[in-house]
């Protein structure tokens, strides 16, 4: 019989070094490997010994596009290590500081990495030459976002501003009105715009029984904190989560693959936490959720480009909310008392939960780190996406079949770099 | 006249966060002035249309860590005209580069599994010290601005003007009382070359050493007013061994602290 591949050695559009693998024999699909030669740069090795102080700069590193997610999963981690709780105005300032990376990070991939895809151009540069208004307001959206880190976090890329206990400055109640307010409130009109844009769009037919995995909290869609859940059982805190998720290391990739115990793959990122969360969106996202016909649950993995608008809405919408409710937090920080221990801690990256653990000495030195990233979570379900979205369109010409292929995998707005602490696309006919 | 052809550019990546071509996208107000000056050629995380070399302009990011990247950067110099490495990574082998400290077998063997499925090079170096580079723009990430002036001043046929000066310089045309003097807090801005707009001692911190050292750092001073300060010479050493740790006047001071 006939085989055949399909190879995409380098793929583009998603941060960081991948390539993808399929094999087929005839119309069957035999092998498929998502395969991240992205160079390890292994992070938890050299953080043993530094300083618990030091490591919210250092894990910011590990990503430029969603460095405030590793920095709250590290800080929320050690201060669970110290039995440290925040005073409120603290935990508030860190949610919008969260709005501002999930603004930035999901313009950055719905307008400008994913969306093209959807339209049959190659970068939203060429897009830009059809479509200017959507590429030009969607950089102002953006903007909006990088307006929030900067302020909040002291710069857009690797914030500065963020310690265990707090931050090192906190902003005034006028910073946050003259400096953000009228640029949100225009980012939320332009969201909408967009939410409405985005769901528009020709979106292929295709939907699987994901597990998916997301933070819950009784009174907010999920930023800093709550509990782990599933919608196919899991309720846990993230305290157990060694007990419930195991690592699986493969030779074509150098991220590491997460697996349910006992159960396989599962699905985080905006159409878990969508799904799992609907009932803590603001009225404003659900009257457009109403009007573009999208429904609580969502199966199909192109449509997170529509979540991730929708969610870029939220942020919007809640970093307003927290702007207006501001008081000015008494202190900046609170006290730390490093005392030996062991620490979680689990956030809502941009692209899915983010579990940090530490062990940390009696002199606050870390003992040890393990730092699981939403991709490597998300690898094994692309790869299963993969296969049986080939195994529906053998009939498809190859170089549309592999820039589809390409699109599932930007679906999940991967970020290796993350996740090897990237992507080329092959696919073979035998 | 004929209309002239424009520029390639190509956005290259090694072991990096890719914050540092990100600056580039997160230039909104510049962007699409940028593309109409620019032809962007190769830049795999922008697009997936990939225009033959060679290139113009080359901006590199990330360090060398594997033998396949240590081929790959001779490629991407032959193919450019112009090499221009931005941010620590490139420009000093970047956090990264606290393995070569260490034996990085144990570091493979503490992260992954099973180590033998994974190949490294025993040092994380900076692209300079494989091949010839043009101009390196320093930071953790990059300023964005300074990427502008450089892609700018490519295309007038002049030389960048970024600062070679430390970050004390800035703190002081910001306005920003020093926290080391005035707090006591360790601060590495006196051997710290500036570019980040002195951001850490404005929200009350010291600087860590993002862009790496200034010109001609003495170190060694400062290391000695951090022990003033009371700092532990493993706080020193670390100190000095950060972002920009392979950099060579930091890689000195913190082995003189190293027990």
């Amino acid at each position: 019989m006939k085989t055949s591949t399909i190879k995409v050695p380098y793929l583009a559009r998603v941060e960081g070094e991948g390539g993808l693998y399929i094999k087929l024999k005839g119309n069957e699909v035999t092998d498929v490997q998502l395969r991240i030669f992205e160079p390890p740069r292994f992070f938890e090795a050299f953080l043993l010994g530094r300083n618990y102080s030091e490591v919210p700069d250092i894990t910011a590193r590990i990503c430029g596009i969603c460095p405030v997610a590793y920095q709250m999963s590290s800080v929320h981690a050690l201060e669970d290590a110290f039995g440290l709780t925040l005073d409120t105005p603290l935990r508030a300032l860190r949610r919008l500081l969260y709005c501002g990376e999930w603004i930035e990070s999901h313009v950055l991939h719905f307008a400008m990495l994913h969306a093209p895809d959807f339209l049959g151009y190659e970068d939203a540069m060429q897009m830009a030459k059809d479509h200017p208004e959507i590429v030009t307001s969607a950089l102002k959206l953006k903007k909006a976002g990088n307006a929030i880190v900067t302020l909040v976090g002291g710069r857009e890329i690797h914030p500065i501003n963020i310690r265990v206990g707090g931050f090192y400055r906190v902003p005034t109640r006028r910073e946050l009105h003259n400096k953000l307010k009228e640029q949100l409130e225009v980012a939320r009109e332009i969201a909408i715009v967009a939410a409405r844009w985005t769901a528009s769009l020709p979106c292929p037919d295709f939907e699987r029984d994901y597990e998916y995995v997301a933070l819950s909290h009784p009174d907010e869609y999920p930023y800093n904190e709550g509990r782990l859940i599933s919608n196919k059982g899991l309720d846990i805190a993230v305290q157990e989560y060694p007990n419930f998720f195991t690592e699986e290391h493969v030779a074509h990739s150098t991220s590491l693959h997460s697996v349910i115990k006992s159960r396989g793959a599962y699905h985080v990122g905006p159409l878990a936490r969508y799904t799992l969360n609907y009932a803590k969106l603001t009225p404003l996202v659900k009257e457009v959720v109403h009007e573009i016909g999208m429904g609580p649950t969502c199966y199909n993995p192109f449509k997170s480009i529509v979540v991730r608008a929708l969610e870029t809405l939220y942020a919007c919408d809640e970093a307003l909310r927290i702007i207006a409710e501001y008081q000015m937090p008494e202190r900046p920080a609170v006290p730390v008392e490093v005392r030996a221990g062991t620490g979680h801690g689990c956030s809502e990256a941009p692209r899915g939960i983010l579990y940090h653990r530490y062990r940390v000495g009696e002199a606050g030195e870390i003992l040890d780190a393990r730092i699981i990233p939403p991709t490597s979570q998300n690898q094994k379900t692309i790869e299963q996406d993969l296969w049986q979205f080939v195994s529906s369109r053998m009939n498809l010409p190859e170089d549309k079949l592999t820039w589809q292929c390409e699109q599932v995998i930007r679906n999940y707005d991967p970020c290796i770099s993350c996740s090897t602490h990237y992507l080329k696309l092959s696919i073979e006919q035998e | 006249m004929a209309a002239k052809r424009k520029p390639k550019l190509a956005v290259w990546k090694f072991a990096s966060c890719d914050g540092c071509q990100l600056s580039l996208l997160d230039c909104e107000d510049e962007l699409l002035a940028v593309t109409d000056a620019i032809e962007i050629a190769n830049f795999p995380e922008a697009s997936r249309a990939i225009i033959k070399g060679p290139y113009d302009l080359s901006l590199v990011e990330g360090s060398i860590t594997t033998s396949h990247d240590a081929e790959r950067i001779h490629q991407v110099r032959r193919m450019s005209k112009y090499l221009v490495t931005i941010g620590a990574c490139a420009t000093s082998g970047g956090i990264q580069a606290l393995r070569n400290f260490q034996d990085v077998k144990q570091f493979v063997a503490y992260v992954y599994p099973n180590p033998d499925y994974i190949s490294t090079l025993s040092k994380s170096t900076p692209i300079a010290d494989h091949v010839f580079v043009d101009y390196e723009l320093r930071g953790c990430p990059i300023n964005k601005y300074h990427l502008v002036e450089v892609i700018n001043a490519f295309l007038n046929g002049r030389r960048p003007n970024t600062p070679q000066h430390s970050v004390c310089v800035e703190c002081k045309w910001r306005g920003t009382v020093c926290v080391m003097v005035a707090q006591g807090i360790p601060c590495m801005g006196p051997v710290t070359q500036a570019g980040c707009g002195a951001i850490c001692p404005a929200y009350q911190r010291g600087c860590y050493s993002c862009f790496g050292p200034a010109e001609s750092p003495n170190a060694a001073s400062l290391a000695h007013w951090f022990q003033h300060l009371g700092m532990s010479e493993t706080q020193i050493m670390h100190a000095f061994r950060g972002i920009n740790a392979y950099a060579e006047s930091f890689r000195r001071e913190s082995e003189a602290h190293e027990n």
